[in-house]
């Protein structure tokens, strides 16, 4: 055994300074939670990682590894990045939190950026995108739009992110139409088409007749597109899935951010930070406005340019919970701590959270 | 023209012992075909499969990490299967022991001695011999059907996980996120080398040594088997159909919820929504592949490991979908399991209609 090890110990030692003669490159790691072929997040963070590619040419090497479950899994993944000497690893989702710190703390070189999460650490960056400034105005388009007046939400996890995406949708909404309602379908997964579409089927059979998720897959706007309904794209332009159905769709656009964090590990000036960027950013975008009337369209961008310029703020009272008790006073905006733990519904919406 | 499987009359020795060699050397020469039409080097491939995670010392502890759990889930679902017990729910026996096994250090975090690992490990076998006990007792009691209530079980506990972490069990300073508390020192096995390797692997050495000395040494092994493959001659030796139901569940039950403890406890440190990439499952495979014998599981839950590890590094350094890697597991699955068919049976080509008089 003791033999094996040594053996082992070499082979590993000549891996290593295998690698170090090649240290003038910068490589780059990434661990996706889905497969890059979600055509929603995972998607979106791999289009993030070829932008870099294109921006750096030789200057660096990205490597990945794709569908890594969040649990015991997630810290391997990890930690075979950062052996394979990737000098800057991306984590791009919420379930990686903890496996990344404790990667991080074995290696103090190199540089860890954590999607999603809330703890820092002298290596590790968190960033994410303020999507909810998407769902406000998908929500104003979505109250205009609809005939029966209610929407069919699909969420993946009742998790801060999540839940404040649907009260955005909702504040969007009933500021067009007070009565406005959302049934949501949880399905506890981020990417499941069956499950996803199964879920659309069921929402639209109650009522619904404007579809909106927050799960990764196409599937759902596949099936409003086949029952004659409209929905909204997820994570990335999905127009080709539904050409008739897709009214718009949130994008996120991580490449301006990764190129940035790369260039910045380039120069040596990269440090510990924690990124929260929208439609200001352009970490957030919105995809063209179709099979919509001029008018709607026209006011939706109005509505995008002012959340943009920072006119107005999704989040500014007066806001009810659902019990009616005021959750943010009149003409105050929410700050980020409150909207980064979200763990209520506004009011008007007619579903519970786990508490 | 149909295909038939025949039992062979007699067993070659020769051929058992081969089969293991011919199922690796197809599933080599599939595999190079294979990476070659993707326009890899099967070579440079092949080695990032089984070689490169055996060689440096953070690799082969992460093979030991993932392997314990398969193994210690696995040798139980051996006693189940050689006894006829049709045990499919070990997911949910490893869930139910993580979940009994976490309440010491989520529901008391100040109790922190040198009690609280040992309670916290014989907690996770109790919860889980308690899930595994119950289509157990249905089985018996009501002789429902164990392989559907024991596989309802795991989506039962995967659901109870899901709402403690999000509900009661939230750690109170996580922003309502998913998760537990992370477990403190006193509440986490200690490694047994400087990488993630834990205690947890010598759990899984001794099921495995303890089990091959109980089936091959012992009357209960004898009882164990008897039952399973004549059960009307076991009830004439006096064997009781019930006890052995009630006893595997209770084993198999047991080691499961040990091997979700340690995998919370060892790897993971704290509850979140998803704890296992499927192990109790995956389980099943290595107890087949591992013919139902402790050292032969033994060996086939380093190798399903491998292959998982294998993938990985082939991901990293060749940049090969995620997709390939899973398609060559299931070649080598299928080979494996393929041979080992064809040692027992053997392939006759039947007309219909002049079907087989020995059938």
């Amino acid at each position: 055994m003791k033999k094996l090890f040594g053996i082992a110990l070499a082979a590993a030692l000549g891996l290593g300074m295998a690698s170090a003669q090649a240290e003038d490159k910068l490589k780059v790691g990434f661990i996706y939670v889905g497969p890059i072929g979600d055509h929603g997040w995972s998607y979106q963070h791999n289009q993030g990682r070829l932008a870099i590619e294109a921006a750096f040419g030789d200057k660096v090497e990205t490597t990945y590894i794709e569908n890594v479950s969040e649990g015991p899994d997630a810290e391997r993944a990890i930690e075979r990045l950062a052996r394979d000497g990737a000098g800057l690893i991306f984590t791009t989702s919420f379930g990686f939190m903890n496996p990344t710190l404790k990667v991080a703390k074995k290696f103090p070189d190199v540089k860890f950026e954590h999607a999603t999460g809330y703890k820092r650490a002298d290596n590790v960056s968190t960033y994410s995108a303020r999507f909810y400034e998407g769902r406000y105005i998908i929500g104003q388009i979505a109250a205009k739009m609809s005939k029966t007046g209610t929407a069919g939400y699909i969420g993946s996890f009742p998790i801060p992110e999540v839940v404040r995406g649907i009260n955005s949708f909702m504040l969007g909404a009933q500021s067009v139409n007070p009565d406005f309602k959302i049934k949501v379908v949880w399905v506890n997964s981020w990417y499941d088409p069956g499950k996803e579409a199964d879920a659309a089927k069921a929402l639209l059979d109650q009522g619904a007749d404007v579809i909106s998720q927050h799960t990764d897959s196409p599937a759902p706007l596949q099936v409003a597109e086949e029952r004659g309904a409209v929905g909204f794209g997820q994570a990335s332009d999905m127009i080709k899935f539904a050409p008739n159905a897709q009214l718009t769709a949130i994008v996120d656009d991580w490449s301006v951010y990764y190129v940035n964090r790369v260039q910045a590990a380039l120069d040596g000036t990269w440090k510990s930070e924690d990124i929260w960027g929208g439609l200001a950013k352009d970490m957030v975008l919105m995809a063209p406005f179709t099979n919509l009337p001029e008018d709607v369209a026209n006011e939706a961008a109005a509505m995008t340019d002012k959340i943009r310029s920072g006119a107005f703020h999704p989040f500014t009272g007066p806001i009810f919970k659902q019990n009616g008790e005021v959750a943010v006073e009149d003409g105050i905006i929410l700050d980020d701590g409150a909207l980064l733990g979200m763990n209520w519904y506004v009011k008007g919406i007619d579903d519970q959270l786990p508490q | 023209m149909r295909l038939e499987l025949e039992k062979r009359p007699e067993r070659s020795t020769l051929m058992a012992l081969l089969s293991p060699v011919i199922a690796i050397t197809l599933t080599l020469v599939t595999g190079a075909v294979l990476f070659a039409a993707l326009g890899q080097n099967p070579a440079v491939a092949l080695y990032m499969f089984f070689i490169d995670p055996l060689t440096a010392s953070w690799s082969l502890q992460e093979l030991v990490v993932k392997a314990t759990p398969l193994i210690l889930i696995g040798v139980g679902l051996a006693v189940c299967f050689l006894s006829n017990t049709w045990n499919i729910g070990a997911e949910g026996q490893f869930t139910a022991g993580a979940l009994a096994g976490s309440m010491l250090p989520i529901l008391l975090p100040g109790f922190e001695s040198f009690l609280t690992l040992p309670l916290m490990l014989l907690m996770g076998i109790a919860g889980g011999m308690l899930w595994g006990g119950i289509p157990a007792f249905l089985k018996v009691r009501f002789g429902t059907n164990e392989i559907l209530t024991s596989l309802m079980l795991v989506y039962i506990s995967q659901l109870l996980l899901d709402w403690l972490v999000r509900g009661p069990w939230r750690d109170p300073e996580g922003f309502n996120f998913p998760e537990s508390r992370v477990f403190s020192d006193a509440a986490t096995l200690p490694a047994l080398a400087d990488g993630r390797m834990h205690v947890g692997a010598i759990f899984a050495v001794i099921a495995v040594l303890a089990l091959s000395v109980v089936l091959l040494k012992t009357l209960k092994g004898f009882e164990i088997r008897v039952l399973g493959q004549a059960p009307r001659a076991g009830r004439f030796a006096g064997f009781s159909r019930n006890k052995i139901i009630v006893f595997a569940f209770l084993l198999s039950g047991g080691l499961a919820g040990l091997a979700g403890i340690s995998e919370v406890s060892g790897s993971v440190n704290q509850l979140t929504p998803v704890i296992s990439p499927g192990y109790g499952f995956t389980a099943i495979i290595v107890a087949f592949l591992g013919r139902l014998n402790p050292i032969g599981i033994f060996l086939s839950g380093f190798l399903l490991a491998l292959s998982y590890l294998g993938g990985e590094a082939a991901q990293v350094t060749l940049g090969i979908s995620d997709k390939t890697t899973r398609v060559f597991q299931g070649l080598l699955l299928f080979y494996v399991l393929a041979c080992d068919t064809l040692i027992l049976y053997r392939i006759r080509f039947a007309r219909p209609g002049v079907s087989a008089k020995g059938a």
